[in-house]
């Protein structure tokens, strides 16, 4: 498997609304690595969404750039020249396109032709993500876990090498946002493609990161990284709760020195 | 399904039947001939197609389909191009706003020196009435569509073209199909207005003509027929609205 790395270099992001602009992030620096889960855990409003959507291509950048690397090849990072998967918070389907039709339209749009080899490949992905049966249907008549599900074969169905996740699990229940969590990582671990998650979840951090870094409000600098010893599990040993315990204090208190110490 | 569809059908025969027995109650307390027995103008029916009401029908629909088409092809695309650009809204809004209410009518004078007495007019005074509705309603339903709507398009590269393609006109078709299903009464009311002066055909002009040579019965035929074509065509709205946004069914 060939690997990829994605440079964030000195970026900076300002929110911006009609008649208003924030810093939200400012000198940010961040290596992603293919083969690895980065989720970056952070209090609403630290900047994250505006991030991802900056990788997206969706957002301006103030300064800095975002660069990706494959091979000796180091170039811009960009929507039209990388194959960037995507699941936005509220799935983000096109309610007047089937399953289907959502699922393909990304590859339409790439030019990639849907021949033999690649019908096959989203045949299997749809078998894997259980939504074969719903490929005619539209996205208002489907469940949350459902929609989920779609979201997530419609980003993989681009074969992404940069893969973006904006709180992709906070709008379901308990037990199917388990299940969603455990699918995602079965199809990410097919390819590993550079995957980034933002979440204010602590135990979703830890399920699914590699690599989990704390972002500091205001100025979106990493406050805290740690490599994850959890990933792909829920344990219940102390050494566990004590990760929590220690995350979510930094959540709350998200000023205090302690953020500078490292484990 | 056929449950709804038999709700339908009752609903129309019910409204029938009320509004020709009210207009009956009308005609015995009036005993006028400005109001006639329906019976009697029903049993008159066959003089319309001596008098070949398919042309004039044809006629007006012909006004009507060009001035909305007209309307659509200008309203939509200065619609989204508010939407999306700030810029251009801070320039159109104060126009589209001030002049919205103007009493477009008013300029028919205006309409039959520019544009002639025969279609010209007619056309450019239907296509005045609607634009401005379509354009804020196009408007309006793009800002109302979700952001993350476009992300996931534009994280894939999607261009200017693609983004309109697949997002915008298909987020504003329901509520375009409303706004044409208003414009479509609008202008059929219109008729009666611009089908008055240089034409010999149209609904619009018919009913004038009948009315002009006090021949009641007549009148009432030319009535009835533009309110069968505003049904049918509205009954074709909804058709229309079915089969293209089935997705919007909930």
């Amino acid at each position: 498997m060939e690997q990829f790395k994605l440079y964030l270099s000195d970026l900076n992001l300002s929110y911006k609304s009609k008649d208003l602009s924030v810093p939200v992030i400012e000198n940010l620096n961040l290596t992603l690595t293919s083969g690895r889960i980065t989720v970056i855990l952070g209090p609403s409003g630290c900047g994250k969404s505006t991030l991802i959507n900056a990788l997206a291509g969706n957002h301006p950048l103030d300064g800095g750039s975002i660069t990706f690397e494959s091979g000796k090849n180091r170039i811009p990072l960009h929507p039209q020249t990388q194959r960037i998967g995507i699941i936005p918070q509220n799935y983000g389907l096109l309610p007047w396109k089937t399953v289907e039709d959502n699922c393909e339209l990304l590859l339409k749009i790439k030019n990639l032709e849907i021949d033999e080899k690649r019908s096959e490949f989203l045949g299997e992905l749809y078998e894997r993500l259980e939504i074969s049966s719903l490929l005619k249907r539209f996205p208002k008549s489907l469940s949350g876990g459902q929609a989920q599900r779609v979201a997530i074969a419609r980003a993989f169905a681009l074969q992404p090498e940069v893969l973006l996740m904006d709180e992709p699990f906070s709008a379901l229940d308990a037990i199917t946002r388990e299940n969603a969590r455990e699918i995602f990582l079965k199809e990410w671990e097919k390819n590993k493609p550079i995957a980034l998650l933002v979440t204010h979840s602590i135990e979703e951090a830890l399920y699914l990161g590699n690599e989990i870094i704390v972002m500091k409000s205001p100025k979106g600098h990493v406050g805290f990284r740690m490599d994850n010893p959890y990933f792909g599990a829920y344990s219940k040993e102390s050494k566990y709760l004590e990760t929590v315990d220690k995350l979510r204090n930094m959540l709350r208190n998200p000023q205090k020195k302690e953020l500078d110490d490292h484990v | 399904m056929f449950k709804e569809k038999n709700q339908q059908y009752r609903l129309f025969l019910f409204g029938f039947l009320t509004t020709n027995f009210i207009w009956f109650l009308f005609s015995l307390i009036y005993n006028t001939s400005i109001i006639p027995d329906p019976i009697e103008v029903y049993r008159r029916i066959p003089v319309l197609l001596g008098d070949g009401i398919a042309v004039h029908i044809g006629y007006s629909l012909f006004r009507i389909g060009t001035g909305i088409l007209l309307a659509l092809l200008v309203g939509v695309p200065t619609g989204i191009s508010m939407a999306y650009s700030t810029r251009i809204q801070r320039y159109l809004y104060p126009f589209i706003y001030f002049s919205y209410p103007i009493p477009k009518t008013a300029l028919l004078p205006v309409a039959m020196l520019l544009m002639g007495m025969r279609d010209g007019s007619k056309i450019s005074i239907i296509f005045l009435i609607l634009v401005f509705q379509v354009v804020v309603s196009v408007r309006d339903s793009v800002e109302q569509i979700d952001i993350t709507t476009y992300q996931v398009i534009r994280s894939a590269g999607a261009t200017r073209r693609d983004v309109v393609r697949h997002v915008t006109l298909p987020a504003i078709l329901p509520n375009l199909l409303t706004s044409i299903r208003i414009s479509l009464g609008t202008a059929l009311s219109v008729l009666f207005f611009i089908e008055g002066y240089g034409t010999k055909f149209g609904m619009g002009y018919y009913i004038l003509d009948a009315w002009s040579r006090i021949n009641y019965i007549q009148m009432y035929l030319g009535i009835l027929v533009l309110a069968l074509v505003g049904f049918l065509l509205f009954l074709m709205m909804d058709l229309l609205e079915s089969y293209l946004c089935v997705w919007n069914k909930n």
